[in-house]
């Protein structure tokens, strides 16, 4: 690893790139594909998974020392049926940490704000570790940092869109204005999106559908891994400003000197 | 309420324009990123039948980016074949003198650990209209009944009021499917000439009273078979545009059947009843991946009723979700699985087998995508 890790709450990541895990044509390419990837953070759909088998085959194939689970909500539609899933995925699976996902549109899955907001504040007073997955609003992402929530996720495109970052000049006043890490979920279509994230300034960032639906994901994984690295450590090295015209050869200031 | 909407259109004209949409329609629809109810028309006419093989391939790529190389497993538990109407497509028909069978509370149970030991987490509850002894007491018992053991629970049902969904909805249901059967008014009476179900205006407006009910999804569709379906079909794309757009924290399914023969008659003389228009193999293929080219988002579902060297081949057009091992009539798993079917399974393979058949072709059956915790009041 040639950038620095990533802490978010109590826990340090040595790869920014995290993964979904849906969408894959069997539980073992899923695992050979998340593994080539490097990610650490791995989020899971609780409604995909059955937490009274413990054989359970999503599960199993994430039982793996390189994996940090990261359940989520997708499927609520309200703050209520968040929070009561989330007490079940904790219980369950025997992390706190959970990636917060209201979406009552089943058309576009475009996270609601309101009942988010609602949510994270219930959850992070339970002792949640709360990643929201939002939209690229910064002042609905400093409410969520004011409101105690590890990181927020704002989406760069609609999810599984593979459109790459249509928020992009809002994503940089999120990052801009962030005490807390900023994962930007949702959207990412191409390795170069992910590069572009991170170039940005973005501190990690979530990927699933290019990964899961492409011909063949695992060698699309370590594409990925590659992209997040280079673009992170681009990031770090203070990537030069691009210039629409050449240096002055007579500086209108140089009489200052 | 989507009537209104309805009465806008005309069944003549829409026919018409379906009929007169040109290969230049089409290719225009191919070309659009996001397609309105005027290109569904030009995918679904006669002129996109020579555009198959480019529609297929567009249907392919956008399934498996929304749903990824996924597909879900559902079975059908047929609870009663007691019914009130008269369909002249139906075995479960009034006028059809065959023994009715209710399950009672031990039988659902026993149907229960058949489907279970399959694998099934989704089951989809079935019965005919006898609002007497199968009115929503009945289904709200069976669904209490039946709630701990699956994880997503459907109902395909006689219509019914709001507030009687949203009782079964607090009890553990999560989907209902409600088929208008046909668009074409006039001759809905025709095909369903005695009973509740002869309401057209009635069935019509189920869907709102879904949608107002807060439902998680809802199923639509026609009976392919009784009307012209390339109009009737688009009515259902009609009244999924109107769906979406006014319940829109409701998931949309679409399903197909398409009209096979019934078994008609007692058990002593019974006979297979043929219908005059079966849609062909080709405008099937078509008509899915039409839907699918219009709404990205929407389940298209695919029954037992198909054969196997169809369904083999139509999961990578399309399909979301697909039944298998299916019985079609009451205690048809474990009670009595002799008695007579709502209509003729065409793949009889096991689920197994079908599970087998989809991860060969490099998708994943997936057996549960809901949770029951998920339903709090």
């Amino acid at each position: 690893m040639f950038s620095s890790p990533l802490t978010i709450a109590d826990k340090t990541f040595q790869s920014r790139l995290f993964t979904g895990t849906g969408k894959f044509h069997s539980s073992a390419t899923m695992q050979e594909a998340l593994l080539a990837s490097g990610s650490e953070l791995v989020t899971v759909a609780l409604k995909r998974v059955d937490l009274a088998d413990d054989q359970d085959d999503i599960l199993s194939h994430l039982s793996h020392a390189q994996f940090n689970l990261l359940p989520n909500t997708s499927g609520v539609r309200t703050a209520k049926e968040a929070i009561f899933a989330a007490q079940l995925a904790r219980e369950a699976l025997e992390t706190n940490w959970l990636k917060l996902e209201i979406h009552p549109d089943p058309k576009y899955l475009l996270p609601d704000p309101i009942e988010t907001l609602k949510a994270a504040e219930e959850l992070v007073k339970l002792d949640f570790i709360v990643l929201p997955y939002i939209h690229a609003d910064p002042v609905l992402c400093k409410h969520l940092e004011e409101a105690g929530t590890a990181a927020v996720m704002p989406l760069g495109a609609p999810i599984g869109s593979n459109k790459g970052l249509r928020t992009r000049d809002l994503l940089e006043i999120i990052i801009e204005q962030s005490k807390i890490p900023v994962v930007v979920d949702a959207g990412i279509g191409a390795p170069s999106h992910a590069a572009e994230a991170m170039e940005l300034g973005a501190d990690a960032v979530l990927v699933n559908t290019a990964i899961a639906v492409s011909e063949d994901p695992v060698k699309m994984a370590q594409a990925f891994k590659l992209a997040v690295e280079a673009g992170r450590m681009a990031y770090e090295a203070k990537l030069a400003q691009p210039r629409s015209h050449a240096e002055a050869s007579s500086p209108l200031t140089a009489f200052l000197d | 309420m989507f009537e209104s909407v309805f009465h806008q259109y005309s069944w003549d004209e829409v026919k018409r324009s379906i009929y007169s949409k040109t290969a230049a329609d089409v290719e225009r629809a191919l070309l659009k990123p996001k397609r309105s109810l005027e290109d569904f028309k030009a995918l679904v006419s006669p002129a996109a039948l020579t555009y198959l093989e480019q529609m297929a391939q567009l249907s392919h790529l956008a399934t498996q980016k929304r749903f990824g190389k996924t597909l879900q497993m559902y079975a059908p538990l047929y609870l009663s074949n007691e019914c009130q109407n008269i369909c002249t497509y139906c075995a479960f028909s009034l006028d059809n003198k065959i023994p009715r069978r209710t399950l009672t509370d031990t039988e659902i149970l026993q149907e229960v650990a058949v489907l279970k030991e399959m694998g099934y987490d989704h089951v989809l509850l079935v019965t005919g209209e006898a609002n007497h002894t199968v009115g929503v007491p009945y289904l709200k018992n069976a669904i209490e009944l039946i709630r701990p053991h699956f994880a997503h629970i459907s109902m395909e049902v006689q219509p019914l009021d709001q507030d009687a969904y949203e009782v079964l909805m607090e009890a553990g249901l999560h989907t209902v499917l409600v088929y208008q059967e046909t668009y074409h008014q006039e001759n809905y009476k025709l095909h369903h000439p005695k009973g509740k179900k002869s309401n057209f205006s009635y069935r019509l407006s189920t869907p709102d009273r879904l949608g107002k009910a807060g439902i998680y999804k809802m199923g639509l569709g026609v009976l392919i078979g009784l009307e012209d379906w390339r109009t009737d079909c688009f009515y259902t794309a009609l009244h999924l545009d109107y769906l979406e757009k006014t319940y829109w924290q409701t998931k949309y399914s679409i399903s197909f059947p398409r009209l096979r023969p019934i078994e008609v008659g007692t058990s002593e003389q019974s006979a297979l009843k043929s219908f005059n228009t079966y849609m062909t193999d080709k405008e099937l293929v078509q008509l899915i991946c039409a839907y699918r080219l219009l709404k990205e988002e929407v389940e298209l579902s695919l029954s037992t009723r198909e054969s196997e060297r169809f369904r083999d081949h139509v999961i990578k057009l399309g399909i979301t979700s697909i039944s298998a091992g299916s019985k079609t009539n009451p205690g048809g798993y474990a009670v009595e699985p002799q008695s007579l079917e709502q209509f003729e399974i065409s793949d009889e393979r096991s689920p197994q087998e079908i599970a087998q058949m989809i991860r060969r072709q490099g998708y994943e059956p997936v057996w549960k995508d809901w949770d029951r915790s998920f339903q709090v009041k």
